[in-house]
């Protein structure tokens, strides 16, 4: 030690204690109040765990609740009935399987698999086996919606195809050219009279249901596109989205700032948009200098939104639906590649790259 | 290492092209003069008879690493098989991804080699490998092979220079270096997005006579400096305006619009099949070694978009370009190899990516002296190693020269030193050649 230092060091010692009997009784820390109360924000707590194995390519939450599916690299959707941690393997696709969606007046689901085929599955049962298939689209499936009220479903992906089918035979209703690229995202809005879907491209368009005429298109978030002419290719597109119980803001994820494309060098992003005006009503950003893609977002029914990333680890952040910055940051044990939440708003799954789904609850 | 020019080496003792490489586009592109030697009368258009049996090779080159799981190995259903299904070839057995339709219908004309093991994960060591046959050596740099095949295949009289590299944006491919030993005039001449050279034509301002008169006057100056100082590099430097005027004869096979319409729709209106469309002409026209680099396959990130965005590309394109090849005649008399510096990893990584994978990996070849349908090598169940006839980049190289009918265990000679055109430690993949 220098002398210097051992002068200081000394004058420590000598200096007299503070006497916090003078202080008086400590005050109560006062919490600030939850910005959602009744709502765990700060650190859900992990209810279940549901181990697929191969790497997962996202989760989804029957309407009820009850049931979560996960699908996986193995071309595997497994059910699981993750309060009992059981589970039951749909097994009938080709190859992965990246989009489900539920009738649920009839307990059916619709899964679309990247070899292009739709198969129509019962929700409950010990052993769903396929009731349908259909070969629907010339390549990839990538978005799959089903509407409510009559059960007609939307399907669409690599073809650039936008086509109507009819539960519960998948009977074809119509199909027409969306899209000059990959379709992403497909979805029925006002109660199944249009049908919106994005694509690679970033492109937004909403189409009339009865007659597959295009309504209105945009390019709203064009920050989640990027063609780098360094590889010389496209990167990005809406890779999740989501919307509320309202139906006016469309939340559409994905990756910005793209400065390598084969590395995935870039920056998550969500871009909530009016479904109506195709314009951008507020961004959600991560906080930190992170990397990687927004493969999950949902709107929460009270409000705020969630986003998940892969790609620097896994991360999930709330959001206000008015700031761009987090509310929350919470950093998950693996990169995630996909995120449910379910229907009354108390549990979100997270889909990860080590083959699990953790099932969170965000009930306070 | 440096090429004395009057050792009575191999390269002297061969006959070779009249037009170099490398430093050739130099001149193509207006850069200063020492001098240029006669192109002469004997330098006009080959008759279609030599063309055809003159050996040429077509080098497409996946930059990056080609997955070979989406593409000529597949393994669907397997914990590493992605998503991609293998389809079923002109070959009975044979299947490849579904990502080459295409190319599975052209399978017949090709044949596959499963079972490379370069056991080199870094690009430009792997290229090397790839383009060389060898390994990085301290000491010694090994030509490429479409330097080898300029200077051993190539014909003294044609106006095209040996080796040219289609490269997919503005610049590059014109590397002298790649000629290593053999001299720069064998390096490629890079056909920058296959466009034709800058001041391909005589300027307006000159006439054909006062071009001439120049042209003379340059010549004889040209032969009283290289009489003092004669080098591998100053007879490249005078022989780039050869090259120059060479490739001004040839000037309309740049000019693909002729094409017809339909032939253009099958090449594929984008870049490389304009790029493959452009090779087939310039094989035609009496090119002996032509590269197009078609990129780009390092997918670390997104692997199975990019496949098919880039796949989707070559698959239609190369296949037309195999047929063409057919049609025409060509295809017997040219060697083809589809290659790239390794391949991806049977893993696939938390962005949906593959990296790079060295280990277990495949690339095509067809044409002149391949077996059609051949499929030769085996990867295990997940393609994480060869289990059936491993091989490297000399054996391919020992394939390479003996389907041209090169005798691959010949040397080199650099100061009367020999150097193995082919790495002496590995043989030709024999169960592969016709």
């Amino acid at each position: 030690m220098m002398p210097d230092e051992k002068k200081k060091e000394a004058a420590k010692k000598d200096a007299p204690k503070k006497d916090d009997s003078k202080k008086g009784p400590a005050k109560p820390e006062v919490k600030p109040a939850p910005p959602y109360p009744g709502w765990e924000l700060d650190a859900p707590k992990q209810v279940a765990e549901c181990k697929h194995g191969a790497g997962l390519l996202g989760c989804w939450f029957d309407p009820t609740g009850k049931w979560l599916y996960t699908s996986g690299q193995d071309n595997v959707i497994s059910r699981w009935d993750f309060v009992a941690n059981k589970r039951a393997d749909l097994a009938g696709h080709g190859s992965w399987v990246k989009s489900i969606g539920f009738w649920p007046g009839k307990n059916l689901l619709v899964s679309g698999g990247y070899e292009g085929q739709l198969i129509v599955w019962p929700v409950d049962g010990v052993q769903p086996e396929p009731l349908r298939q259909v070969a629907a689209h010339n390549g990839w499936i990538r978005a799959v919606a089903v509407e409510a009220t009559n059960g007609m479903v939307v399907s669409a992906g690599n073809d650039g195809e936008i086509a109507l089918w009819q539960l519960p035979n998948l009977t074809p209703v119509r199909r027409w050219p969306g899209h000059d690229c990959h379709v992403y995202q497909a979805a029925f809005r006002e109660n199944g009279k249009e049908i919106i879907t994005a694509d690679l491209k970033a492109n937004v368009r909403v189409w009339d249901t009865a007659t597959g005429k295009l309504l209105r298109e945009g390019k709203p978030v064009a920050a989640l596109h990027k063609f780098d002419a360094g590889f010389a290719a496209d990167i990005g597109g809406v890779r999740a989205w989501g919307v509320n119980g309202a139906g006016d803001r469309l939340a559409c994820a994905g990756i910005t700032n793209v400065s390598n494309a084969f590395a995935g060098v870039g920056n998550p992003l969500i871009q909530v948009v009016d479904p109506k005006s195709l314009k951008v009503l507020q961004e959600h950003k991560s906080k930190e200098a992170y990397q990687g893609t927004m493969w999950g977002v949902a709107i929460h029914p009270a409000g705020f939104v969630l986003g998940v990333a892969g790609g620097s680890g896994g991360m999930l952040w709330i959001w206000k639906p008015d700031q761009a910055e987090p509310l929350r940051v919470l950093k998950q044990p693996d990169n995630i590649r996909g995120m449910a939440l379910s229907a009354d708003g108390t549990k979100v799954a997270l889909a990860q790259v080590n083959g699990s789904a953790r099932v969170l609850n965000l009930k306070a | 290492m440096k090429r004395s020019p009057s050792c009575g080496s191999f390269e002297h003792g061969l006959s070779r092209r009249a037009f170099m490489g490398g430093l050739a586009a130099g001149a193509a592109f207006g850069v200063p003069t020492l001098g240029a030697s006669s192109l002469g009368a004997a330098a006009g258009a080959l008759s279609n008879d030599l063309a055809k049996s003159q050996k040429r090779v077509l080098m497409v080159y996946l930059s990056g690493g080609v997955s070979q799981l989406e593409s000529w190995d597949p393994k669907p259903g397997s914990k590493t098989g992605g998503p991609f299904r293998a389809i079923p070839t002109s070959v009975p057995g044979v299947h490849i991804s579904e990502l080459l339709p295409h190319t599975a219908s052209q399978m017949h004309r090709l044949a596959l080699v499963r079972g490379i093991n370069t056991a080199e994960d870094d690009h430009g060591k792997g290229s090397l490998i790839m383009h060389t046959g060898r390994k990085e050596e301290p000491g010694i740099q090994y030509p490429h092979l479409g330097s080898v095949c300029s200077k051993l295949l190539g014909d003294e009289a044609a106006p095209l220079p040996g080796y040219l590299h289609i490269t997919p944006g503005a610049g590059g491919g014109s590397s002298p270096e790649d000629a290593a030993f053999l001299g720069p005039r064998f390096g490629p001449v890079g056909i920058s997005d296959g466009k034709a050279p800058l001041n391909i034509d005589r300027p307006g301002g000159l006439t054909p006579e006062a071009d001439l008169a120049r042209q003379n006057l340059r010549r004889k100056v040209d032969e009283r400096f290289l009489a003092a100082r004669r080098t591998a590099r100053t007879e490249a430097f005078t022989q780039t305006f050869d090259q120059a005027k060479g490739l001004m004869s040839k000037k309309g096979l740049f000019d693909i619009v002729g094409e017809p319409d339909r032939l253009l729709d099958s090449y594929g209106r984008h870049d490389f099949g304009r790029h493959c469309l452009l090779s087939r002409r310039l094989l035609e026209g009496g090119a002996t070694f032509v590269k197009i680099t078609h990129t780009n396959y390092d997918t670390h990130h997104e692997n199975f978009d990019f496949h098919i965005e880039q796949l989707g590309e070559f698959d239609r394109s190369f296949a037309t370009l195999v047929d063409d090849l057919h049609l025409r005649g060509l295809l017997s008399t040219t060697l083809i190899m589809v290659i790239s510096e390794f391949g991806r990893t049977p893993n696939i990584n938390h962005l949906y990516g593959r990296d790079h994978w060295s280990k277990a990996w495949s690339v095509a070849l067809g044409g002149c002296g391949i077996a059609p349908g051949a499929v030769v090598g085996k990867t295990n169940g997940q393609g994480t190693e060869v289990v059936d006839r491993q091989v490297n980049g000399g054996h391919l190289f020992h394939t390479y020269f003996q389907a041209l009918g090169l005798d691959s265990k010949k040397n080199f000679y650099i100061d009367q030193r020999p150097i193995p055109m082919a790495d002496p430690k590995t043989e030709p993949i024999r169960e592969i050649l016709a």
